[in-house]
């Protein structure tokens, strides 16, 4: 169950090594958290991080997840919950990031990016909801990104599909009250993980230690947007805003 | 034979999830709310699936999430409420009243204090069910004296997890009875209850107040002069520091004679007004109760206590339930909710009680004035929370930063020296630390297997914390 204070006692991430969600799951294992569930692409990916948290005590366990597999995905939670029981929290972590000139050179790899971060949290967002309201609680904690906020042109495929995700996230929070369960959206800025590796850093580049404190932070007190880093509320209601030629010209860095 | 009727039967269409919270408004969940009319719809409205189970709920004052139980079965219980006060004997100091578990104290008291009476405890709310007092073991003012609600109890009717009903009280199959004070509604629904009343001489009180500079001069009042007084609790100032860390108002009591109250309230000593004067607003924005506007409050309110004041004439709404006088204050909090943290520890380990409040102090965590008292010896309830020793109570808001470490290393202290938090107030408690905070916990798990081998009866307190 959640406490009053946000902490929860089980969690299952899809998307389990996402550098974002695994120093998430530290805090709440550092919490109350005695039960975790890695949902990953291949079993053997999730060793380390799986030991870690067995040798700390937590009940862990790794399950197969395939954000392409949409068919899949009610499977996938229903055996999370044999495996754990009461999902406290579902944490949508997959995605791909892509590079823009591949995608246009290639709107068949563009459109399976799509598959990944929109269509995946679109049938696994509906799974978990599914679960959680026969709970009459948990809480999914979905991960979209800035770049959903304003589409760049320079990665506008990731940006749309993360607004398409970010917008299914609000919905679903919004068509669960009353059930008990909750939908938080959380809106990384630029974080330094594998997914960003070689990149130049975008203003206000963090970490995921610092992105988890924020979440932590955000779910104690109750936000239903968590911001991470938090400025990134304060410049992205600027930048949202912008006249487009102007936007062009920042977000053309 | 008085008796009230019941609160008129208004059948309520209910939605098949209805989201609950505690006091604190805190972690809600969702769950299937029936809400009986009648004593016979009450006792059927136990669920035929118990897939996620079954829990009772009174008024909703827990602050966590004891009358909760998510994605399963919430019976309501306060449509119904009826009570008898029976006849007695006029020179006999109780009076026994027979209660449905929805009856409130406060309506009790409408119809109790009129005839000289009083309930035998009542929490800082009047909006508590006589089931909640049960299920919580409810202490009050007078916990020095005379122990917690169900002391009070002759005998209560309990409907178990496979639909029948028993009677149970302290000579009447005592172990569940004794499980179900203070166990917190897992070892059932109790459908009413009969409880003795005391007899009053007048519906105001004789108060004594007395300013204390800080922490050890208000435990060294309450250690000379509690026995005194039939009532006594100290409200503390958790945000002073230094020199004023722990400063108190303590204020004690007895009910007055009809002479004493006279001048004050005229000829019929038992008039009782007992009236929510205003509502807070409906939507609070976060932080209007912040650090600064609570440390002004906590100022002015110790600034405005008088050093000593003697046989002031006080109502029962004034000295017993003044929160009462705003509805829904607890929405003042914001989104994000607060919480209380209670404890006791023993007399013997004050010094940990120094401990305590000079760490709330000095973590500048915004605390309202909290509430401090000595609790008389605990009875015989495995979960009941009062024992020998020192309680103490605070609300603070859940958004501070911080906090579940500083209530985690807090709640350590509290084990360290045998005390225990009350499982009524919590919403946060590590489970690994009830067993050691109710080292009698495994005697209440065979009695709940006994009534309840399968689980029927489940809260989401329940699932928390592993009871
Ligand atoms: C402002 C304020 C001041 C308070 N002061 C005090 C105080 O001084 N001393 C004190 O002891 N407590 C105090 N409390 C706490 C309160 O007295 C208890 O939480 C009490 O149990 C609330 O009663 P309720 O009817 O609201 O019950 P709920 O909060 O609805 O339920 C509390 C528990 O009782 C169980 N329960 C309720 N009805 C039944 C039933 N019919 N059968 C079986 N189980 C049942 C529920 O399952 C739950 O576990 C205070 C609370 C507030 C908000
Ligand atoms: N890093 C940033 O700057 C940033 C900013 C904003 C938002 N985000 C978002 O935050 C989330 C976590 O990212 P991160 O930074 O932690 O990156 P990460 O470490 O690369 O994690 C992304 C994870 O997604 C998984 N994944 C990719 N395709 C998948 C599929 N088809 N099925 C299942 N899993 C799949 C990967 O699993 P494998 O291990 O199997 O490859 C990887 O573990 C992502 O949604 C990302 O879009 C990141």
């Amino acid at each position: 169950m959640r406490d009053a204070l946000g902490s929860v006692q089980s969690v299952l991430v899809l998307g389990g090594n996402s550098e974002i969600a695994i120093a998430i799951v530290d805090r709440l294992v550092a919490s109350r958290c005695k039960k975790v569930v890695l949902g990953v692409r291949s079993p053997a990916s999730a060793t380390t991080t799986l030991n870690r948290l067995r040798s700390a005590g937590v009940d862990a366990d790794t399950i197969v997840f395939d954000a392409l597999d949409h068919a899949s995905h009610a499977q996938v939670i229903d055996a999370a919950a044999e495996r754990i029981g009461d999902l406290d929290m579902v944490i949508l972590a997959f995605g791909v990031l892509g590079e823009q000139s591949e995608f246009n050179a290639s709107p068949v790899a563009a459109a399976e990016a799509a598959r990944v971060n929109f269509v995946g949290a679109v049938s696994s967002g509906l799974a978990a909801a599914a679960k959680l309201r026969t709970q009459g609680h948990g809480t999914i904690l979905a991960i979209t990104s800035v770049a959903g906020v304003r589409a760049r042109a320079d990665n506008f495929v990731y940006g749309s599909t993360k607004a398409g995700m970010d917008a299914f996230a609000q919905g679903l929070g919004d068509s669960l009250i009353g059930s008990g369960a909750r939908c938080v959206v959380v809106r990384p800025g630029f974080v330094h993980t594998r997914m960003t590796e070689g990149m130049k850093p975008a203003p206000f580049a963090t970490t995921p230690d610092k992105i988890a404190d924020a979440v932590i932070n955000g779910l104690q007190k109750n936000k239903e947007i968590i911001w991470a880093p938090p400025i990134m509320s304060i410049l992205f209601t600027v930048l949202r805003h912008l006249p487009r030629p102007i936007w062009r010209k920042i977000s053309a860095g | 034979m008085p008796s009230t009727p019941p609160e008129p039967a208004a059948s309520r269409a209910v939605p098949s999830s209805t989201e609950l919270f505690g006091w604190g408004r805190t972690a809600p969940s969702g769950a299937d709310v029936r809400r009986p009319t009648s004593p016979i719809e009450l006792q059927r409205a136990l669920p035929t699936s118990f897939q996620r189970g079954l829990i009772a709920r009174g008024l909703g004052r827990s602050y966590g999430d004891a009358a909760q139980n998510a994605g399963g079965t919430v019976i309501e219980t306060t449509d119904v409420a009826a009570f008898t006060i029976h006849e007695s004997d006029p020179t006999s100091d109780t009076v026994l009243v027979t209660a449905d578990a929805g009856a409130s104290i406060d309506r009790l008291l409408h119809a109790l204090v009129p005839q000289g009476l009083f309930v035998p405890v009542t929490p800082g709310t009047r909006y508590v069910t006589v089931g909640g007092a049960i299920a919580a073991d409810i202490h009050g003012k007078n916990h020095h004296l005379k122990g917690s609600w169900c002391n009070h109890v002759e005998s209560l009717h309990l409907q178990l997890a496979d639909g029948s009903v028993v009677e149970v009280g302290p000579d009447l199959d005592s172990e569940l009875f004794w499980a179900t004070a203070g166990g917190m509604g897992l070892t059932g629904v109790i459908l009413d209850a009969t409880f003795r009343c005391p007899r009053i001489g007048s519906s105001q009180l004789v108060v004594d107040t007395d300013r204390a500079a800080d922490l050890d001069a208000v435990c060294q009042l309450m250690r000379d002069g509690d026995h005194l007084y039939d009532y006594s609790v100290a409200w503390i100032d958790l945000m002073a520091t230094g020199n004023n860390m722990g400063r108190s108002v303590l204020t004690r009591g007895r009910f007055a004679s009809a002479d004493e109250a006279a001048p004050k309230i005229g000829a019929d000593p038992y008039v009782y007004k007992a009236n929510e004067l205003v509502s807070a607003p409906p939507f609070m924005p976060a932080g209007l109760l912040n650090n600064l506007s609570i440390r002004a409050f906590n100022e002015l309110w110790f600034r405005k206590a008088p050093v000593e004041r003697r046989d002031e004439i006080q109502s029962i709404p004034t000295f017993f339930h003044p929160l009462d006088m705003v509805r829904g204050w607890n929405r003042t909090y914001g989104p994000a909710g607060f919480l209380q943290w209670q404890f006791v520890i023993p007399f013997d380990a004050t010094s940990t009680l120094t401990t305590i409040v000079d760490e709330i102090s000095q973590s500048g965590c915004t605390s309202f004035l909290a509430v401090l008292k000595s609790f008389g010896e605990g009875n015989s309830g495995p979960l009941s929370f009062p024992a020998g020793g020192w309680t103490l109570a605070l609300d603070i808001p859940t958004g501070i930063q911080g906090l579940g470490p500083l209530l985690d290393r807090l709640d350590d202290l509290v084990v360290g020296v045998g005390g225990r938090i009350y499982l009524a107030k919590d919403s946060r408690v590590r489970p690994e630390l009830i067993p050691e905070m109710y080292p009698r916990l495994d005697e209440w798990r065979e009695v709940r297997e006994r009534v309840d081998p399968n689980r029927r009866i489940m809260s989401d307190l329940a699932r928390r914390l592993g009871l």
